[in-house]
């Protein structure tokens, strides 16, 4: 065919051009829904529960995935400053994706248990006071705010919409239990939202035992970072087997 | 260019593309003012002030939403309803709908940073839109496709001349990205979930992110560099075949690069091998179209000396060849291991949409608006001092970033003797606070830049409408008199 022919075609050029753009993305990423080797088998990936979601949402409201990424390479260097490098199955139930692409602040992927509550609240209120080289912001309304959980049932349909194993009948109910045992079940539960929220906030991680503040919900959800998977269940050459 | 029998200008809605170039120049001065802003802060966390709408995370997108739909993406619409009239010599087709697509554009634009101020994201960089907003703008680009396409139907040439076809890539791409990469589940108006996790939900941002520079900052400005170059040197396009074989080569090499964003990650390695090479592929095309852009030149190089509009192209042509180069560089997965992450991706982009994109986009508006209004530049000298500014500060803001990016790096895989990391992860944030300011120092270089374009195309205007009343009061006066 001459080029001419096209140049003179204006549907012609059209139906050309979706051909070409679109082979890219039907090749490359189309195979990722369906190719069983993606993400990994592998044990104690649950989906947050509704406190950590609600910090979860915080941490996407202020934009911290800008400065913060949550993935960890495979390099000696990350090894050593963050841990074992990130599954695919870590982030299987994050809605949006928090990888983030840049790090003006260390990552975050495994940065749940590695300090305490009373550092995080303070660190976020006031990052220099203990880094005094950071040049993160202040958070200080984290936690002048009480925690919004009107509509965590409503955020929850939503997420189980999408796939994410969040139970809503009896059988679903019944399948988490034998995932994730009866506890962690009826934290997963659509109909014990609230209950399971207000349940969860007792473990106090604003310091403000009578309050559930943002502070609560996010620190809740930087707390459980990376810590789902036990690696010292799996040998390395097991996920190797994955990449 | 065949423009043998142009339509007397009257013919074509100009009041369309001022509108566009106008909101192009302002949301591009809000915009690289949130820039300078944001890069102080990283200098200076003082400069948050603990105001949740303006602290770094909230505000980053509202600069890069500013910069990339606000100024391109106006300066996008404002050239392609010129270009597309004046080579298919044919007026707009449908004014009533390309006003929606203005007040569509602006609105969307508006509304977008309003909402990121107020915690209302998506997360993904440069579609942080929420749902309500991604469905108005997917409304004005099916308009805009729509306008484009019966326009060229209209034409009164037999041939779509080649800056069409970039332009005409750019809108059918920048749609599917934007609905795929937008697909979400809504919990109410203000809030709403990623249809995908995890990886593939990384593999789809991508996928867009790199294709929102691909065609969005590239294919479409090249669209936009196949009119104003020739146009402005008085030369026809160097190599129609070069055109023709790195036009269908960039559209289709581009689509299989997003993949080099995620190398190292949980994303499957065939996928971001497959990527690479891509990329790597992809340095062919990227200089098909220099090339082709700087050789219009040949011939006719002494303008350089005399005409400072063609400065602004070909400078911007030299930044596009040079970015092209550094892409595929960094998608190299060696390279990639220590580029990503750091500032250095930081400065890669900005060689390409200070360099590429707004130098383009300053030598098109010189070119553009006084045709628009039917008269010279106010001041040809300032076009001078605007491009010196721009280029220094383009330089300062790279090299700041090269030795933030590449020390950062180098620094966060340092070992001691004994194997142990030898700096610590806030050892190499305090070694970025020099950097940082420089960086700054070259984004105010910009933006000064920036300003005395602004001043020079108000004065045109205003001096354009002066001209033109003085006309119309002779002509008044005249006819009262007969």
């Amino acid at each position: 065919m001459r080029h001419e022919n096209i140049e003179v075609n204006s549907g012609l050029m059209i139906l050309l051009i979706l051909t070409v753009i679109s082979i890219g993305g039907l090749v490359e990423v189309v195979p990722l829904f369906y190719l069983n080797d993606t993400i990994e088998k592998v044990d104690g990936v649950r989906p947050y529960t509704p406190l950590e979601l609600r910090g979860r949402d915080i941490y996407v409201r202020e934009g911290c995935y800008l400065c913060h990424s949550q993935q960890i390479r495979p390099f000696r260097d990350e090894w050593l400053r963050y841990g074992h490098y990130s599954l695919a199955a870590e982030s299987q139930y994050d809605h949006p994706f928090q990888w983030g692409s840049k790090r003006t602040g260390p990552d975050l992927a495994r940065v749940g248990k590695k300090y305490s509550n009373e550092w995080h609240v303070q660190h976020l209120v006031a990052p220099r006071s203990v880094v005094p080289q950071s040049i993160m912001p202040n958070y200080p309304w984290l936690l002048e705010r009480d925690l919004d959980f009107s509509d965590i049932t409503e955020r929850l349909k939503a997420l189980r919409k999408t796939g994410v194993p969040y139970s809503l009948t009896e059988e679903e109910y019944k399948a988490n239990v034998a995932a994730y045992g009866k506890e962690m079940a009826d934290w997963l539960d659509i109909n014990q939202a609230q209950d399971s929220l207000f349940a969860q906030a007792r473990n106090d991680y604003d310091g403000l035992p009578n309050r559930i503040t943002e502070m609560e919900a996010l620190v809740a959800y930087l707390q459980v970072l990376g810590t789902m998977v036990d690696f010292s269940q799996y040998d390395e050459g097991y996920f190797v087997e994955f990449r | 260019m065949a423009h043998s029998a142009t339509l007397p200008a009257e013919q074509y809605n100009y009041d369309i593309v001022k509108k566009f170039a106008i909101m192009s120049v302002v949301w591009g001065l809000v915009g690289m003012g949130v820039g300078l802003y944001i890069a102080l802060e990283l200098a200076f966390p003082l400069l948050n002030l603990d105001v949740p709408a303006i602290t770094f995370g909230r505000f980053r997108p509202v600069h890069t939403t500013l910069v990339i739909f606000g100024f391109g993406g106006n300066a996008l619409f404002a050239t392609s309803y010129y270009v597309v009239q004046r080579t298919c010599q044919a007026p707009l087709a449908n004014p009533l709908l390309a006003g929606f697509t203005f007040w569509g554009w602006q609105a969307g634009v508006g509304l977008g940073i309003i909402t990121y101020m107020m915690g209302i994201t998506q997360s993904r960089e440069y579609a942080e839109f929420e749902w309500p907003l991604d469905i108005a703008i997917t409304l004005v680009w099916v308009c805009y496709l729509w306008i484009y396409v019966q326009t060229l139907r209209r034409r009164n040439q037999p041939h779509i001349y080649v800056a069409n076809w970039f332009y005409l890539a750019f809108i059918l791409a920048t749609a599917i990205l934007h609905v795929f990469n937008n697909l979400a589940v809504p919990v109410s108006l203000t809030k709403s979930y990623s249809l995908f996790s995890g990886v593939q939900d990384a593999m789809t941002q991508w996928w867009y992110g790199h294709n929102a520079v691909g065609f969005f900052l590239t294919a479409a400005f090249l669209g936009m560099m196949y009119y104003f170059v020739p146009k402005q040197a008085g030369r026809p396009i160097y190599s129609y075949r070069l055109s023709i074989i790195h036009f269908w080569a960039l559209i289709f090499l581009y689509m299989w690069a997003g993949g080099h964003h995620l190398h190292w990650t949980s994303l499957p390695d065939w996928v971001s091998t497959l990527s690479a090479t891509f990329s790597i592929l992809l340095l062919l095309p990227s200089w098909g179209g220099m090339i082709n852009g700087i050789m219009t030149l040949s011939g006719a190089w002494d303008k350089l000396r005399s005409d400072p509009i063609l400065l602004f192209l070909i400078v911007s042509l030299s930044f596009y060849g040079m970015s092209t180069f550094e892409g595929p560089l960094m998608s190299l997965k060696s390279v990639n291991a220590l580029s990503h992450y750091t500032d250095w991706t930081i400065g890669h982009v900005h060689s390409g949409a200070l360099g590429w994109v707004a130098l383009m986009t300053f030598g098109s508006f010189y070119h553009l608006i006084p045709r628009l209004y039917n008269t010279r530049i106010y001041d040809q000298k300032l076009i001078y001092v605007h491009f010196w500014l721009a280029t220094i500060g383009i330089v300062l803001y790279i090299t700041a970033m090269w030795v933030a990016g590449i020390g950062q790096g180098l620094m966060l895989r340092g070992f001691d003797e004994y194997g142990n990391l030898a700096y610590t992860f806030i050892e190499t944030v305090e070694f970025l606070h020099t950097p940082y300011v420089w960086r700054a120092i070259g984004g105010a270089c910009f933006l000064a830049g920036y300003l005395v374009m602004v001043y020079n195309i108000a004065m045109t205007i205003i001096t354009a409408r002066r001209e033109e009343a003085a006309i119309e009061a002779k002509l008044a006066a005249k006819l009262a008199r007969t």
